[in-house]
């Protein structure tokens, strides 16, 4: 982690305090899955909180974020109320969604959370569309397009990477590459050593990065995004990571490779990231200590919020299908 | 009096009509954007010329031509829509939406319902197809059924040229997405100019000949041939109600149950397959409705189950002709 020129103090403390977001965030929610309060499909992010973390501290709320049915760190690092995700993984009225897209399709355009996809490959296309409407406008606006190793092997990531490039579309995509697609792991399933070697294809830079290192990821990403917004077009990160969950909650990880999962949990980057700030001197232990509590607390009243929040009424079912209510 | 307007005081045909009606979008509104492949006048304003003059007239920054990446351009037109753009999107064929499935069915209809309202996408999928050029089987199809049955988006289908201006304009203002269809065999065939700036609106049906004895129901090509053949039994004293739909979902039932209410007889018409298609859900809501009023089944005419053919007379055949649709009412009139 010895980068040259590091970020402010106050940037490497709002990384470490959006990771540790993600990570109470996830072991909270799978206690409530586990005690039954939420039924739920879940695919945790945990182990990936790093990317998200280090890159959304060059964003603004004015920028977007594409993301997939695993992301609930991108989100949350972008900013979407822990309440309001809370509630709609309950399946609540107060959720984003008003409870009706559920953990796989969570939308808060105020945060810049424009569309989260269950379709692997489709962040990317919709992204470029963020974009193009920021291009045409004389925005300065940048959007990123979060998705996994396994869709860079769908045609839409193809498509995609190719009209940006003939475009010069302010859009950085971020592969975070967690070794496996769904249960298929890399070298089984795609071609390319690296999966940012496939940027050459389109002529755009592609970089590796240790997804898990706060400082590489930050600074991998600040470039990506500010030559996005300067208009010289789009990046292709591949930020390596794994997942401690598997692809799904209740997955048996039966098809992964014998200790791996171990080795990478003992390099969990959070208490990794943690152990350096206080040893570098940029926090302590106590200063710390009072952040992780009080997101506890957050999270705490995020559940109670959610579980005491009204589901939605029946009549739901003929609204938001389109812009004025069709009887069928 | 602009040019435009001067242009539409004289017949035109439907690719006339679709160029004024995205002109005057893209005159009136700076967030009307046109994406599609070969729409650009660099790349000839469209394959039968659709788009021509636009790119020139407000920049291929605004009227692209697009790599072919259907996915890429469905995508693309969703996202600048999420952010309130207004796009109009053109898939070349309707066998190529095929393609783009994805982005369509999955993101363009649902995303308003699943972010709880919070984005919607008003994006205009412009298409062809239609048999009758001997393209065979991956060129021709009417797929609309598939959109239909797809909550979400709008599926509109114009008949003539002057529809085809007033339901385009309609679509690019539209909150919704709206796949339009275009008949391609029919493109040069003139027809009455429509009223500039004029917009027809979406889900009503158009009467577009009064009758007494039968209703039949259609949209797109198809109802051209049912005019002729309502015009023909006219003269043996057979009063046909001729709908025009011009709007296949939402599906304007009530003009629909209205008219046979009336004449107690329907025939439905249309150039897709007939198993599983728009006329089965149009028989099905007549018979839940009208059951014990009807004078005889409800009929229905479409092509054969069968891809597009090529071979003329397979392809002549294939399509619901005038005399099937003659013979549809005959024997529903028996």
């Amino acid at each position: 982690m010895n980068q040259p020129a590091l970020p402010s103090r106050e940037i490497l403390v709002d990384i470490y305090r959006r990771m540790t977001l993600i990570k109470q965030n996830d072991e909270r929610f799978l206690a409530v899955i586990k005690a039954g309060q939420i039924v739920a499909p879940y695919y945790s992010p945990r182990g990936q909180e790093a990317i998200p973390s280090a890159l959304s501290v060059s964003l603004t709320d004015q920028d977007y974020i594409c993301t997939i049915y695993r992301g609930f760190h991108d989100m949350l690092a972008k900013g979407v109320p822990v309440r309001m995700l809370w509630a709609e993984v309950a399946g609540r009225t107060t959720g984003t969604c008003k409870g009706k897209g559920g953990p796989m399709h969570i939308t808060h355009p105020q945060s810049g959370v424009m569309v989260t996809t269950g379709i692997v490959g489709s962040s990317m296309p919709i992204a470029n569309g963020l974009a193009l409407a920021a291009q045409i406008r004389g925005e300065k606006r940048v959007a990123v397009a979060y998705f996994g190793d396994g869709a860079s092997n769908i045609g839409a990531f193809h498509e995609s990477l190719n009209m940006a490039a003939v475009w010069k579309l302010p859009v950085v995509f971020v592969c975070q590459n967690n070794g496996y697609g769904e249960h298929t792991r890399y070298e089984i399933a795609t071609s390319a050593a690296r999966i940012s070697d496939r940027a050459a294809g389109y002529q755009i830079p592609g970089i590796t990065v240790d997804g898990n290192d706060p400082l590489a990821m930050y600074h991998v990403a600040r470039q990506a995004i500010e030559r996005a917004r300067s208009g010289e077009g789009p990046t292709l990160i591949e930020a390596k990571t794994f997942r401690f969950q598997g692809h799904v909650f209740g997955d048996a990880d039966s098809y992964m490779l014998k200790g791996e999962k171990e080795a990478a949990m003992a390099r969990d980057p959070v208490p990794a990231y943690r152990k350096w700030l206080i040893e570098q001197g940029h926090a302590t232990e106590a200063s710390l200590a009072k952040l992780e509590e009080a997101i506890n607390a957050e999270i705490s009243a995020a559940v109670e919020f959610a579980l005491s929040s009204p589901v939605p009424d029946i009549s739901e079912l003929r609204r938001d299908v389109f812009a004025q209510e069709v009887l069928s | 009096m602009n040019a435009a307007q001067a242009q539409t005081s004289k017949p035109l045909n439907t690719i006339q009509a679709v160029n004024l009606a995205l002109d005057e979008a893209m005159r009136t509104d700076p967030n009307v954007i046109l994406l599609g492949e070969d729409i650009a006048d660099e790349q000839a304003g469209g394959i039968v010329g659709v788009t021509k003059g636009l790119s020139q007239k407000y920049g291929t920054s605004r009227v692209r031509s697009t790599p072919i990446s259907e996915q890429a351009i469905i995508g693309a037109a969703i996202g600048a829509a999420i952010v309130g753009m207004r796009p109009v999107a053109e898939i070349m064929l309707m066998n190529f939406t095929a393609v783009a499935m994805d982005m369509i069915v999955n993101h363009a209809a649902k995303l308003r319902f699943m972010s709880g309202g919070q984005t919607h996408v008003p994006i205009t999928i412009r298409t062809m197809t239609g048999a009758g050029f001997g393209t065979g089987g991956q060129h021709a199809d009417y797929l609309e059924a598939w959109f239909a049955h797809t909550p979400g988006i709008k599926v509109v289908a114009p008949s003539s040229p002057a529809d085809a201006y007033g339901l385009m304009l309609a679509c690019i203002f539209d909150d919704d997405p709206c796949l339009f269809i275009e008949n391609m065999p029919t493109y040069w065939n003139p027809g009455p100019a429509p009223q500039p700036g004029v917009r027809i609106p979406l889900g009503r049906a158009n009467v577009l000949r009064p009758g007494t004895d039968v209703t039949v129901v259609s949209y797109s090509r198809t109802v051209a041939d049912c005019v002729a053949v309502a015009e023909k039994l006219s003269k043996e004293g057979v009063s046909a109600e001729v709908l025009d739909l011009r709007t296949i979902s939402p599906l304007d039932m009530d003009t629909v149950l209205q008219s046979v209410a009336k004449t107690r007889r329907a025939v439905i018409v249309h150039e897709a397959v007939k198993a599983f298609g728009v006329g089965a859900e149009i028989a099905a809501n007549i018979n839940e409705h009208l059951f014990g009023q009807l004078k005889a089944p409800v009929g229905r005419v479409g092509a054969y189950f069968s891809p597009v053919p090529f071979a003329k007379v397979l392809e002549t055949e294939f399509v619901p002709t005038p005399a099937r649709i003659e013979a549809a009412l005959r024997a529903t009139l028996k």
